[in-house]
């Protein structure tokens, strides 16, 4: 603490800086060396980085999305192509519809204050706090015996729009505040309706927010697992699920398996690298704000 | 006239949506959920046909003792994980705050954990604890070290699944209380500093004290969050051996699907809310209490100057 700020820095805290960098991203690296792997190499009691990479898990789990036939697999298994594409349609209107409906709402009790900012943080808390565990049962007999929307993507998205509302609404609602109101009233002078102040004035104002917010409800909705497998059917299963269910037979496949997750874990990933700072804005501004 | 009435109802169109899906997809559950934990039903049934038992539930879960088993390894999980991730992640916040080039990309690297999915985060950890194939036990077996049943022991699985909650969520108090340290006044570090403060001192005294209302809404929110912990465990050791790591949420997910009481699992439901309610209501009175207590500390600075 004492060495000051731009003076030369110890060598121990750079090597505690490395085994900090090696331990946050040591499983995944190893993660993606196993999926590079054939299953003899795993296997093999000669570990470390003396192999061949190879491509073959991967071709394994897309079997059915790649344009040539790969020679090594003999029986095509369409479950994770089809998981991957259901995966992608769901977390993606997930994450427009959360935004659109949740942005509307920010902005009316930002900006017409009928309720007071303490209530709505309090709802977001109480909404927060709800395990996805307990929204389980009633979720599940909602969805078959009244709405019978069970075993269709639409339900999962349902569930995954209003999981994540009150996060949104709230993270959104922090960035509304700081547009100057004088903004507002002078497009309002110019004739614009409120449709027209609100998306031409105020969306292009609130990008970084919108940013954070987006990656936040696509990442739970492209990650989330308990719900999706207690109301997917057999043809809108996402890929979280059919990870699990691979996992419970007897003999696993490391190989394969790896390759699915890292597949899984890809989207995220590129988030973090393209907009961390949007994503550490959205989460101090989430939690230090509460 | 017409635009006047169309400007009132605007909040109300701009709300509508959302208040409308919050509604139907989760408030209504969640009383549904209350609901049925009164009743005795199985997934084939519909909920009309469920009998109604009462209280039943809820007093079998309290003499249950797998259930009991269930709550005490919830709560010492939820207690050990957020203790050692505050320690953690405080500390390595107070040890790296300096200005360093390479601190944009630690912090990059360091929500790598937080944004993979939890399935992902379990299956890289169940390799890694593999008895042979895995990092750990080969590195034992290297060394002339016995090997450990890392996931097929008791003890040994649950401070497993500690470690992997661990390293997932160590960096969300680290990226929050460093936020929290680079905002902090730096007059007051100054003064300390003139006034001979050593450096311990300084974080004694002076940082860790104005930290404080961050750090208790952090320590709160990764709480509440602990007890929604499902998937890594459900990936590592669904809930075994024995129900040496099963969580709540593990042990409503499997009533409901392998038991097929979801009378039950809903009851379990019932308690889990309550228990973070509390904790929710905590956290909310406490920053309540925090804002007033500045303002009345403002509002004395104001009268004396």
């Amino acid at each position: 603490m004492s060495a000051p700020a731009t003076g030369k820095q110890n060598p121990a805290f750079y090597a505690l800086l490395c085994a900090l960098i090696i331990m946050a991203i040591g499983p995944v690296l190893m993660m993606l060396i196993t999926s590079l792997k054939l299953n003899v190499d795993i296997m093999s009691d000669t570990s470390g980085l003396l192999f061949m990479p190879t491509l073959r898990n991967y071709e394994t789990a897309l079997c059915d999305m790649l344009w040539y036939d790969p020679a090594h697999v003999d029986y095509c298994d369409p479950t994770f192509g089809r998981a991957l594409v259901n995966s992608l349609i769901i977390s993606i209107t997930s994450t427009i519809l959360t935004l659109v409906i949740g942005t509307m709402a920010a902005y009316a009790l930002v900006r017409f204050r009928f309720m007071g900012r303490d209530a709505v943080s309090l709802t977001t808390l109480m909404m927060r706090m709800v395990p996805p565990a307990v929204l389980l049962v009633p979720v599940f007999g909602i969805w078959t015996f009244q709405f019978a929307i069970d075993g269709t993507r639409a339900g999962i998205v349902l569930i995954y729009v209003a999981m994540n509302l009150p996060f949104v609404i709230w993270i959104l609602q922090s960035f509304i505040v700081q547009v100057p109101i004088q903004l507002e009233e002078a497009a309002r002078m110019d004739g614009a309706g409120p449709f027209q102040v609100f998306f031409l004035v105020v969306l292009p104002l609130i990008k970084p927010g919108l940013a954070a917010a987006s990656i936040f409800t696509f990442r739970i909705a492209w990650n989330e697992f308990l719900l999706a497998n207690a109301l997917a059917d057999r043809n809108s299963r996402t890929v979280p699920v059919t990870i699990v269910n691979s996992l419970t037979e007897f003999e696993i496949d490391w190989g394969v398996i790896m390759a699915t997750g890292m597949l899984l874990a890809i989207p995220p990933i590129l988030f973090t690298l393209l907009a961390s700072r949007q994503i550490i804005t959205g989460m101090t501004a989430g939690a230090v704000k509460g | 006239m017409t635009t006047a009435s169309a400007n009132r109802l605007t909040p109300y169109l701009f709300l509508a949506p959302a208040l409308i899906v919050l509604a139907v997809a989760l408030l209504y559950p969640i009383c549904y959920m209350i609901y049925a934990s009164f009743l005795d039903w199985n997934p084939s049934q519909r909920i009309g046909e469920a009998d109604w038992v009462g209280l039943r539930n809820y007093a079998n879960l309290l003499g249950d003792g797998a259930f009991r088993e269930s709550l005490w390894v919830t709560i010492k999980f939820a207690a050990i994980v957020v203790t050692a991730e505050m320690v953690l992640g405080v500390g390595l916040a107070l040890l790296l705050d300096r200005n360093i080039r390479g601190m944009s990309v630690l912090r990059t690297l360091f929500i790598l954990p937080m944004m993979i999915a939890p399935i992902v985060v379990g299956l890289m950890w169940r390799y890694m604890y593999h008895p042979t194939v895995g990092i750990f036990n080969r590195t034992l077996d290297n060394l002339g070290l016995p090997t450990v049943p890392w996931l097929s022991d008791g003890n040994w699985a649950f401070a497993s699944i500690i470690i992997a909650d661990i390293w997932q969520w160590t960096p969300f108090i680290f990226i929050l209380s460093l936020a929290a340290l680079q905002s902090l006044p730096q007059s007051a570090i100054e003064a300390s500093k003139i006034d001979g403060a050593s450096g311990w001192q300084t974080i004694l005294y002076i940082k860790l004290p104005l930290m404080a209302p961050v750090l208790i809404v952090t320590c709160l929110l990764r709480l509440i969050d602990a007890f929604k912990v499902l998937e890594v465990i459900l990936v590592l050791t669904n809930g075994g051996p024995g129900l040496s790591t099963e969580i709540l949420s593990l042990r409503i997910a499997r009533t409901a699907s392998e038991f097929r009481e979801l009378g039950v699992a809903a009851a379990m439901s019932n308690f889990l809310l309550i228990l973070l309610m509390v904790l929710t209501i905590a956290m909310y009175l406490y920053n309540k209490a925090a804002e007033m207590r500045a303002a009345r500390i403002r509002a004395a600075a104001e009268e004396t100057s």
